[in-house]
């Protein structure tokens, strides 16, 4: 792999995706409409709008927050999440995207959507409640999506008098759990710790503002943290090249190419540069065929790059006349993908209709489509006691389990812990056309 | 400075580059390259994908990532315009001509016609508003043009129930939006797969917000219509907003018409599309006028979302964009 450059060090992100995750009342919504809220980045008609809501639902004069981002119908009648909410917001130090996530565990799959791309999760707990199964699920399903960082916010902390006892009880019994989840090591070798945080998301202690009523605390606030966490992104440097292809360019087959004046042996393959860097005259290696050549140019709207970076979209033309098409994956010959018709995996169900052994799906990975079939489902994963089960007949909605598989076609591919591009896939149901299946590649 | 860095958007970027030996992409490439991949996936996965374009701003965004996603070939898909007949003619004019510059072609489908044909009925009043019935033409239009997936330019941060939809959101046959039976959508794995007659709405700018798209215009220099900047134009005050004066808009009692130094936020329909009160004449005007402003879009601009606390999600329960 390439060198560091000399003198490197950690950048911080600008943007930061997080995820909100816990049961179902433990007042996520409210956090995000109160982070939104306090950081003055709710509009003036959005909350006029809260306003009037909120008294309709008979809310004493009281701003219910949470409806800054239960936006459907369905959800503000029955005042709970049903689908993840996307909110974006800024402040001096970041840029944010969150996904506001449904707590119901009939949701899960809402929940999967919003944690995929997320780089921290924010695991929200009940101080009364204590920690119920449905974080845990969220906490373990965080942690199996690799997201970088986990927060724990001990919510409703105005409910036990701002108790320092109740909240070590709980940080307690939250790290007994954690200690079974695969934390996220990252480049610098070091395994992250969780951060917890006493918060009132109601009454807006901890939230942005420090609570005086937790004096004892002494941790960030928690946009304090979300503004300063380093989710430690290996630098595109320090990853190898990972390119799909996704589409070839090729102006001489349309007719008014000639018009434009391009050379008619244009060839382009486009797509969006996973992961890693890549320059020009690089030996490049194509998969899973395993033809060779060089790159001859990287090519983008505004001009040839001598060089590009993960997450680039751009156009890679190739010395050689090889015969490459969507679906293959260009890397570097020193560093390849693994190349394989069969798959073990982690997979989160998210049908009504259960995985069974045998079962044919469509199988989804990287720009490539294949027809999969499930050779068998080894285990399952309690998600009490994060154990492993014996093999299973089935993986119902919300399991989760390993499952060996096996594809039309070859794929190539990196274990889901090196590379959440080229190591997750979906299933679709051949008949429904519904996505039914989140897959992890081991 | 590698080259790479050069790529990098903006004043931030050069001071990254200064201060740290390591390239990143700017948060405005990163959407502009995930914008780019989704509009891939859909000219690979689709027989018969189409654009729609409007004149708008955030049409104007998904051209530009059209062409640096497709160029130097010609886009894989025609673009489409619902035109009410109440647009205002100055993005009419820009719509044609940009859509000429590009060589690409436009499908024009004419809520007008709909009329004609007694596929709908116009309301009148001075209230009426042809806004409703844009989703009768988009429809027939997707049914008549076999379209199977359009791309469009919303944006999660316009509006609640946006905000709440897939990047691939799938429309049944009658063109619906279900928000409770959406489908999982996980990292950057979008499924496409449709029956004959049902249809998928793209939104490749899903993520930007509305300072995003103005950034974007600023850092890419792209030429909007004039109305996007302060001029003077005869307006009528009606529930709060500043309406244009055309030709047949009727007034209701007490309202007057007159001059006022305005600039449209978002452009559609000229009867239920409000101006503001702005001095903004140039592109880094209007960037410093939405970071400052405390009004959303919708809110500053538009009639249709003050009927009830649901609107936009009922028009889309209905084949709305
Ligand atoms: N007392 C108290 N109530 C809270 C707090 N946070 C949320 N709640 C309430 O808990 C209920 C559920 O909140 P919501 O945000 O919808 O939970 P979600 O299901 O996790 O999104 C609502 O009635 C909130 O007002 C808090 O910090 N203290
Ligand atoms: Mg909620």
């Amino acid at each position: 792999m390439r060198a560091l450059l000399p003198g490197v060090r950690a950048v911080t992100l600008d943007l930061l995706r997080f995820t909100t995750a816990g049961a179902v009342d433990d007042g996520k919504s409210t956090l995000i409409g109160r982070l939104l809220y306090d950081s003055k980045q709710v509009f003036d008609d959005q909350l006029e709008h809260v306003a009037i809501a909120s008294e309709r639902r008979g809310g004493a004069g009281a701003l219910d927050l949470a409806l800054l981002t239960d936006g459907l119908r369905a959800e503000r009648e029955q005042g709970i999440t049903i689908d993840v909410a996307y909110r974006y917001f800024a402040t001096p130090a970041r840029r944010f995207i969150i996904a506001d996530c449904p707590g119901h565990q009939q949701y899960t799959r809402n929940m999967v959507t919003g944690a995929s791309t997320a780089d921290v999760a924010v695991v929200l707990i009940d101080a009364r409640r204590g920690v119920l199964e449905q974080s845990k699920r969220h906490a373990f399903l965080s942690t199996l999506l690799g997201i970088p960082r986990l927060v724990v916010a001990i919510n409703k902390m105005d409910l036990v008098d701002y108790s320092r006892e109740r909240f070590a009880e709980l940080v307690a019994e939250f790290e007994r759990f954690a200690r079974k989840l695969q934390l996220q090591t990252h480049g610098d070798g070091v395994k992250h710790g969780i951060t917890y945080v006493p918060i009132s998301a109601l009454r807006g202690d901890n939230v942005v503002e420090r609570s005086a009523q937790m004096d004892w605390y002494e941790g960030p606030v928690l946009l304090e943290f979300l503004e300063t966490v380093d989710v430690a992104y290996d630098h595109p440097y320090e990853r190898p090249a990972r390119f799909p292809v996704q589409w070839v360019i090729r102006p001489a087959a349309s007719a008014s190419a000639a018009a434009t004046g391009v050379a008619s042996d244009y060839r382009g393959y486009a797509g969006q540069l996973a992961s890693g860097a890549l320059q020009r005259g690089d030996e490049v290696v194509v998969l899973p065929g395993g033809g060779r050549t060089r790159i001859a140019a990287i090519d983008t709207y505004d001009g040839q790059l001598e060089e590009a970076l993960a997450p680039m979209s751009l156009t890679l033309l190739l010395e050689d006349e090889l015969d490459v098409s969507r679906g293959e994956l260009i890397c570097r010959p020193d560093e390849p993908a693994l190349v394989g018709r069969e798959l073990e995996a982690d997979v989160c169900w998210m049908s009504e209709h259960a995985l069974q052994a045998r079962g044919r799906y469509v199988l989804k990975h990287t720009t490539r489509s294949a027809t999969a079939i499930v050779d068998q489902i080894a285990d399952r994963v309690d998600v009490h006691t994060l154990e492993r089960t014996e093999p299973a007949a089935e993986l119902a909605l919300n399991d989760i389990g390993r499952v060996r598989l096996r594809t039309s076609v070859p794929l190539a591919f990196d274990p889901y812990a090196r590379n959440r591009r080229t190591g997750s896939f979906i299933l679709i149901d051949e008949a429904s056309n519904e996505t039914v299946g989140a897959g992890l590649i081991n | 400075m590698s080259v790479a860095a050069a790529q990098l958007g903006g004043a931030q970027a050069q001071a990254r580059a200064l201060h740290a030996a390591r390239p990143l992409l700017s948060h405005l490439r990163a959407l502009e390259s995930e914008a780019i991949h989704v509009m891939r996936e859909v000219a690979a996965e689709f027989e018969r994908p189409a654009l729609l374009f409007s004149g708008g701003k955030d049409s104007i965004v998904l051209l530009r990532l059209a062409e640096k996603a497709f160029r130097p070939a010609p886009f894989p898909f025609p673009l489409m315009h619902v035109d009410t007949g109440h647009n205002f003619p100055e993005v009419i004019e820009f719509r044609d001509r940009h859509v000429r510059e590009l060589g690409e072609h436009l499908i024009v489908a004419s809520v007008q016609e709909s009329i004609d044909r007694g596929r709908v009925v116009e309301e009148q009043g001075p209230r009426a508003s042809r806004n409703q019935l844009q989703t009768v033409t988009l429809l027939d239009a997707i049914a008549e043009h076999g379209f199977d997936a359009v791309l469009g330019g919303a944006r999660r941060d316009e509006e609640r129930a946006r905000a709440k939809e897939r990047v691939f959101s799938f429309r049944d046959d009658f063109g619906q939006w279900d928000p409770k039976r959406q489908r999982p959508e996980l990292w950057n794995l979008y499924n496409g797969r449709i029956r004959r007659g049902e249809n998928v709405r793209v939104f490749p700018i899903s993520n930007w917000t509305e300072l995003d798209v103005w950034e974007y215009i600023d850092e890419e220099q792209l030429e909007v219509p004039s109305i996007y900047f302060a001029h003077e134009r005869p307006v009528f005050r009606r529930d709060g907003m500043l309406y244009a004066w055309r030709d047949g808009a009727e007034l209701i009692d007490g309202e007057r018409v007159f001059s006022e130094t305005v600039r449209y936020r978002t452009v559609g329909d000229m009867t239920c599309t409000g101006g503001v009160l702005s001095q903004a004449r140039t592109l880094r005007e209007v960037v410093a006028e939405i970071a400052a402003t405390r009004v959303t879009e919708r809110g500053e601009t538009r009639a249709d979302d003050r009927v009830s606390e649901a609107a936009m999600e009922d028009r889309k329960k209905a084949g709305y964009f």
